[in-house]
C-alpha cells in the first residue's frame, strides 16, 4: 500500500503478510483510512531494521511512526487510536465498554493458541493432543459466541477493537474445522455469521488469506515440516 | 481524594496474588475506597464465579455491580474512571503521550508473558535441572527489565517517572515473590550486584504508601507457595491414578 513514506511523520509497518498479529494492524490501518508503507520481513533472515526496532523479540508486527517503533499488536491498536484521534476509533468511549473490549481481545488469542496445537499436532500420540486442543477450541469459540450475543459485531453496530483483534483468526476457522472435525456453524452459528461478515468486509478481505488458501497453506506446511498430512 | 458519587467499588483478591496487588495498588494510588474481599481460591465462592465465569480468577473489580477482570484491564479502567483523582495532582498511572503508553504496555506484556511464567516455573519445577532452566529464563527477563528501567525512567525514580506508573505496578507486584524465591531456593532475582537499577527501584517502590499498605511480606508468599505445591502434588497424583 502506498504511503507517506518519505516524510518524517510517515507510518512504516514491518510485516509478514500471513501473520494474524500483523493482519490486525493492517486491518486497523485500513479501517482508519491511514496511509502507510509495508515492508515484508523474512523472519528466517531478520533485517537490521527489524532487529533494531524490536530488539527484545525480533517479531512482527512493528509499527514505525516518525521513526519510533511500537511493538505488540494490541499495543499498536491502542497507539493508533491514541495517536490518530481524528480517525474512527477502535475502542469505545465508555470505560466499562473499553475494559470489556480489552478483556475479550486478549481472550480471543486463545483461538490462535488452541489452533496451533490443533493444526500442528502429530499423529503418533493417538490423537490425544489434537482431541484436547479441539475440545478447548470449541469451548473458546462458544465463549466468544456468547459474548457476541447475536450482535453484528463485538463492537455492536461498529466494527471495533475486538473485531479487529479476532478477524484474522476467523480466516483460519475452515482450517480448524477440517483438522478438528467440527463445524463452527453447528457449534456457534452467531460466531460463524460474524466470521462471514468479517470475510466480506473490505478491510479484512484485503488483508487476510481467504479460508481455502489458509487450508492449502496448512496442508503444505504439514507435508513439508511435519512430513505427513 | 476519591471523587464523590463514583459508585460502589469492591475488589475480589488474594493477598499474595501479584495480579490482585496491581489492582489494589492502583485503587490506593487514586485514593479510591473499596470493599476488599479476600478469596479462597481452593474453594471459590459464588461471587467470584458469577463475576468472572470465564477465568474464575482474581482480581475482579466490581464497580456499581459491573465486573472488570484481568489485572491490567482493571488498572487501565481505574486510571480512566478516576482520571483526576490521586495522591498529589491527579496521579496518572499511564503517561499521557501515546508513545509512552505504548512502551508501558509493551513492558507490562513482557512481564506477564516472559517474567511471570519463568518465575512461577521456579516454584513448579520438580527437578533441579528444570528449576535451573526456569531460573535462567527469569534472570534473562530481569536483565531486559534492568535495561528497560534505564530507558523508561530517564533518570527518575520509577518506570513511570516521578511517580509509580503502569510498569511499576506490573513489576512491583512480584517483589513478594522475588522474596519468596530467595527464601525457598536461595535465588536472588534482583540484587545490587547484577541489577543495581532494579534493586534501588525495588526499595523506593517498597517505601511508597501504596506498597506499604498492599504488598505482603515474602513469608506470606512462601506460605502460599507451600499450599500450592501441596495442591499441585495432589492433583498430579490424582491424574496419575486415573
Amino acid at each position: 500500500m502506498a504511503g507517506a513514506s518519505d516524510d518524517g511523520g510517515g507510518l512504516l509497518l514491518l510485516d509478514v503478510f500471513g501473520s494474524p498479529f500483523a493482519q490486525r494492524v493492517r486491518i486497523a490501518l485500513a479501517e482508519k483510512g491511514l496511509a502507510y508503507e509495508r515492508a515484508e520481513q523474512d523472519l528466517a533472515a531478520k533485517g537490521d531494521l527489524l532487529r533494531r526496532s524490536n530488539p527484545v523479540h525480533g517479531k512482527v508486527p512493528v509499527l514505525l511512526h516518525a521513526g519510533r517503533a511500537v511493538c505488540e499488536s494490541l499495543a499498536i491498536l491502542h497507539y493508533l487510536d491514541e495517536a490518530f484521534p481524528s480517525a474512527p476509533p477502535l475502542l469505545p468511549a465508555d470505560p466499562f465498554a473499553r475494559a470489556r473490549a480489552r478483556f475479550w481481545a486478549e481472550y480471543a488469542d486463545r483461538v490462535h493458541f488452541c489452533g496451533k496445537r490443533l493444526l500442528w499436532a502429530r499423529r503418533d500420540d493417538g490423537g490425544e493432543e489434537a482431541a484436547a486442543a479441539r475440545a478447548e477450541m470449541v469451548g473458546v469459540l462458544r465463549a466468544l459466541d456468547a459474548e457476541l450475543g447475536g450482535r453484528e459485531f463485538f463492537g455492536g453496530e461498529a466494527f471495533g477493537y475486538v473485531d479487529v483483534a479476532a478477524a484474522p483468526f476467523a480466516a483460519w476457522f475452515r482450517a480448524y474445522e477440517r483438522r478438528g472435525g467440527f463445524s463452527v456453524a453447528a457449534e456457534c452459528p452467531g460466531l460463524a455469521a460474524w466470521a462471514a461478515r468479517c470475510a466480506a468486509r473490505e478491510s479484512v478481505a484485503a488483508n487476510v488469506y481467504a479460508a481455502d488458501k489458509v487450508c492449502e497453506l496448512v496442508e503444505l506446511y504439514r507435508q513439508r515440516v511435519l512430513g505427513h498430512t | 481524594m476519591a471523587e464523590e458519587g463514583k459508585g460502589e467499588v469492591k475488589l475480589l483478591g488474594l493477598n499474595v496474588s501479584p495480579f490482585a496487588i496491581r489492582a489494589r495498588m492502583a485503587l490506593r494510588l487514586k485514593g479510591v475506597s473499596c470493599e476488599y474481599l479476600e478469596q479462597d481460591l481452593f474453594h471459590k465462592g459464588d461471587l467470584l464465579l458469577r463475576s468472572n465465569p470465564v477465568n474464575r480468577k482474581v482480581p475482579v473489580l466490581i464497580h456499581d455491580g459491573k465486573p472488570i477482570c484481568e489485572s491490567l484491564v482493571i488498572v487501565q479502567y481505574v486510571d480512566e474512571v478516576w482520571a483526576a483523582a490521586g495522591d498529589g495532582e491527579g496521579t496518572a498511572i499511564l503517561p499521557a503521550d501515546p508513545y509512552g503508553r505504548a512502551i508501558a504496555r509493551f513492558w507490562a506484556a513482557y512481564i506477564d508473558d516472559k517474567l511471570f511464567p519463568a518465575l512461577m516455573g521456579i516454584m513448579k519445577a520438580t527437578t533441579e535441572e528444570a528449576r535451573a532452566e526456569k531460573a535462567k529464563e527469569t534472570f534473562a527477563a530481569v536483565e531486559q527489565l534492568e535495561k528497560a528501567f534505564a530507558e523508561c525512567s530517564d533518570g527518575k525514580s520509577f518506570f513511570g517517572g516521578d511517580s509509580v506508573g503502569y510498569v511499576d505496578l506490573a513489576l512491583g507486584c512480584l517483589l513478594p515473590w522475588f522474596g519468596a524465591v530467595r527464601e525457598m531456593f536461595g535465588l536472588e532475582i534482583i540484587d545490587a550486584a547484577n541489577t543495581p537499577l532494579l534493586a534501588a527501584w525495588a526499595e523506593r517502590f517498597g517505601e511508597t504508601a501504596a506498597a506499604k499498605e498492599v504488598l505482603p511480606e515474602p513469608d506470606k508468599a512462601v506460605e502460599y507457595a507451600k499450599k500450592l505445591q501441596a495442591h499441585w502434588t495432589a492433583a498430579a497424583a490424582a491424574a496419575a491414578a486415573k
